[in-house]
């Protein structure tokens, strides 16, 4: 059965970027304030299950082929690099370095490697969170 | 080189996660699997020796100051588990080649093998009593992976037993964690213990004492709680069931030992007296299960419980033969359970059921599977020289030191009983008339042997080696017997 | 405010064993999550109420709330969301296989499967 989701649609289509963005905003946030990776990973699923359920998966599919699977892998390999980095320094394990940096366009910048840890989480969150959304409804 | 301990934790965790991009290509995993676990291995064998030349190994993740980060902490007895561990663990998954199938090796079979792994060895090493709820955690989560892998209808209803008993143990541990934060307010394993000595075990140190035993008896299987073990772990295929038999009841009464001699020193008649009637009771259950049933897999799966209940007997005496035993005897029953494990999935392969008045005459089939089944039987019930035998001694005597003589009588005679009942499968197996076997390849027949017929050898040398290995065996109880090594390790910087 | 916070985690703790008891698969899962939300609060209150403002540094910040017991939460939180994601695929495998969620339907023994 099919009804009629022309505003659903139509709406998802703004909505979706707009909870992406906030998301991306949250995530960065958390530098200092609260916020972070995981935050940010379940609000931007939030946003993809918004899309499946304005589409459908196909749909959702085509325009986002991931294997989510492999998101997941990539966010724990950024995880577990930014901490193993530290080995390579021969200082402890998950010690992180950061330092303020004056960049082009931001101005004054804190940058943190734990910002790329956060990155790690992030992609873990969004991978595992659809893998499993995707394989409850793939068959629904 | 101060991240030496971290990785046997790390190299199977990389590892697992590069398993997750090759999903498809299974030579390519296997073979990954395999160099991971050698690397992660060669790492732990470099780890005991660093401990056994320089000492408790410690680091404190993020740099920062000891009692406020999570430390890590590699002493003797961690480091000859972890190692125990992935000696295992590559033999498993040597034997999974030809055992597990295609199927189950498509879906991520190998990688949440190495996640498991990671957790395991985590949580031997980990300093920091939170941050072993987390390493908890990932072992189970990987486990609830593997006891599903397959997703037969009897594997679906068995493992929602197993993730429900194991979320409801979680959320006890997050509750006894939780307790011990607002006495002691530090997480430390450490400070934990010096903050306990400062208030001199109050009665809500025992009531925690009592939780956490609650907590980790239900992962390991201990006398009132062991009650989901059999049904559970024989639902998965051999292989994973060799892995969680030999490791992951371990991890359980590993945590017990640690807390039980770190923490909860002051009022050892209560809290171990507790402990050792838990333990007799639990050697007791598994015999009666032993000896009932005709199935292969539950006979050893009974097992597992019986030397649970044995390995904390030595640990609740809190003497120095009693604990050196319960640590000898512990690597011990990593070892010869995944051979019997391995053992016992090749007779099921060979003649097609698990059900032991099925079977027979296998002796004049299969000759060499026979003898080698009748060494790891022999072992497992500790006769001369081979390893059971070191272990348990040094048990009873610790009893006998202690003065609980009749504790020392039950484990003495629950040998005998552990003797029946695998002698009762080599009877019924390899005894009496033949009868007619399926139709079955030699080929895998042959490649399951190699990783069982290693698995036993190394059973037996390190049962004849033990003169050899006493020196690394007391540097173990040692830390057991004397929290201060331990404490000064962490906190003297 | 303790003891409304004991309370209230003592009625969180008394239906989420009433509804692990129950016979439905999905009253044992929500059930769970009522387990794990208990304890969460557990941690929170064992740790000390009271600090008025986040654990983040900032200035003028003095009177902020113990930052552990948050990041433990925080830990167990994450943990649990992902063990009662997998329950829910892991129900609905099973009941796609049984064809049932009672789970006095699913009982079965060795010989019968």
């Amino acid at each position: 059965m099919r009804t009629n989701d022309v505003i659903l649609q139509t709406t998802t289509k703004v909505v979706f970027f707009i909870i992406f963005l906030f998301a991306i905003h949250i995530f960065f946030a958390g530098h200092y304030t609260p916020g972070g990776g995981f935050v940010g990973g379940l609000l931007t699923t939030g946003a993809l299950v918004l899309l499946l359920l304005a589409f459908d998966l196909k749909t959702v599919q085509k325009a986002l082929p991931f294997n989510f699977v492999i998101v997941i892998g990539i966010g724990l390999l950024l995880a577990l690099g930014t901490a193993a980095g530290s080995i390579f320094f021969n200082v402890p394990f998950f010690t992180h370095a950061f330092d303020d940096f004056t960049l082009p366009l931001f101005g004054e910048t804190a940058l943190h490697t734990a910002m790329l840890f956060d990155a790690g989480v992030y992609l873990v969150v969004v991978g595992s969170a659809m893998t499993i959304i995707q394989s409850i409804g793939g068959d629904a | 080189m101060i991240n030496l301990l971290l990785f046997p934790i790390i190299i199977p965790f990389l590892f697992a996660i590069v398993l997750l991009f090759f999903k498809e290509r299974i030579m390519l995993q296997r073979g990954l699997a395999v160099v991971g676990l050698l690397a992660a291995l060669a790492a732990s064998l470099f780890l005991v020796h660093t401990v056994k030349q320089d000492g408790v190994q410690t680091i404190t993740l993020g740099s920062w100051p000891a009692p406020f980060g999570i430390t890590m902490v590699s002493d003797m007895f961690s480091a000859l588990l972890v190692t125990t561990t992935i000696v295992i663990t590559l033999l498993v998954v040597i034997y999974s080649f030809t055992s597990i199938g295609e199927a189950r090796e498509h879906y991520f079979y190998y990688s949440a093998i190495l996640f498991m792994i990671t957790g395991v060895n985590g949580a031997f090493t980990t300093g920091d009593i939170f941050n072993m709820f987390v390493f908890f955690e990932v072992l189970l989560i990987a486990s609830y992976v593997l006891i599903v892998l397959g997703g037969e209808k009897r594997q679906l209803r068995e493992s929602i037993k197993y993730i429900l008993i194991n979320v409801v143990s979680s959320a006890l541990f997050v509750i006894t964690v939780a307790y011990l934060y607002s006495v002691v307010g530090t997480l430390n394993m450490a400070d934990i213990s010096v903050k306990i000595t400062q208030v001199g075990q109050p009665g809500i140190i025992t009531v925690i004492a009592v939780l956490m035993l609650i907590v980790f008896g239900i992962k390991g299987s201990i006398f009132p709680l062991y009650f989901w073990l059999p049904g559970s772990y024989a639902a998965p295929p051999i292989p994973v069931l060799a892995l969680f038999g030999a490791l992951l009841t371990k991890v359980g009464v590993y945590a017990i030992m640690r807390t039980y001699t770190l923490f909860f020193v002051h009022h050892t008649d209560f809290t171990h007296g507790l402990l050792m009637i838990l333990a007799i009771l639990t050697i007791i259950a598994g015999c009666i299960g032993a000896l009932a049933y005709f199935d292969l897999k539950q006979i050893v799966i009974y097992n597992i419980v019986i030397a649970v209940g044995v390995i904390l007997f030595g640990a609740a005496q809190m003497n120095e033969s009693g604990l050196s035993g319960a640590v000898f005897y512990l690597i011990h029953d990593m070892l010869i359970k995944g051979a019997l494990f391995f053992l016992i999935g090749i007779i099921i392969y060979v003649t097609g059921t698990s059900d032991l008045r099925k079977m027979g005459g296998l002796m004049k089939t299969h000759a060499s599977l026979g003898w080698f089944y009748l060494i790891a039987a022999f072992g497992l019930a500790g006769i001369p020289p081979l390893s059971g035998f070191i272990g348990k001694l040094l048990i009873v005597e610790g009893a006998f030191q202690a003065d609980h003589i009749w504790g020392s009588i039950i484990i003495l005679a629950s040998s005998l009983v552990v003797l029946l009942s695998v002698i009762r499968i080599f009877i019924y197996a390899f005894w009496g008339e033949p009868q007619a076997l399926p139709a079955t390849a030699s080929q895998p027949y042959k490649k399951m042997m190699v990783p069982t017929v290693l698995l036993i050898v190394l059973s037996v040398l390190y049962g004849i080696g033990t003169e050899w290995l006493v020196p690394y065996m007391t540097d173990a109880s040692n830390v057991l017997l004397q929290p201060s090594i331990y404490i000064d390790a962490v906190l003297k910087e | 405010m303790e003891l409304l916070m004991a309370i209230l985690i003592g009625i969180l703790f008394t239906a989420a064993v009433y509804l692990i008891l129950s016979r439905s698969l999905l009253k044992v899962i929500l059930g769970t999550g009522l387990l794990s939300h208990g304890a969460h609060l557990l941690i929170l209150t064992m740790g000390g109420l009271g600090g008025s403002s986040p654990p983040v540094l900032d200035k003028g910040a003095s009177n902020f709330a113990d930052p552990l017991p948050q990041a433990l939460i925080l830990t167990a939180i994450v943990i649990s969301f992902g063990v009662t994601a997998f329950m829910l695929v892991l129900a609905y495998r099973t009941y796609g296989e049984h064809k049932t969620d009672n789970m006095n339907l699913m009982r079965g023994n060795d010989e019968h499967d």
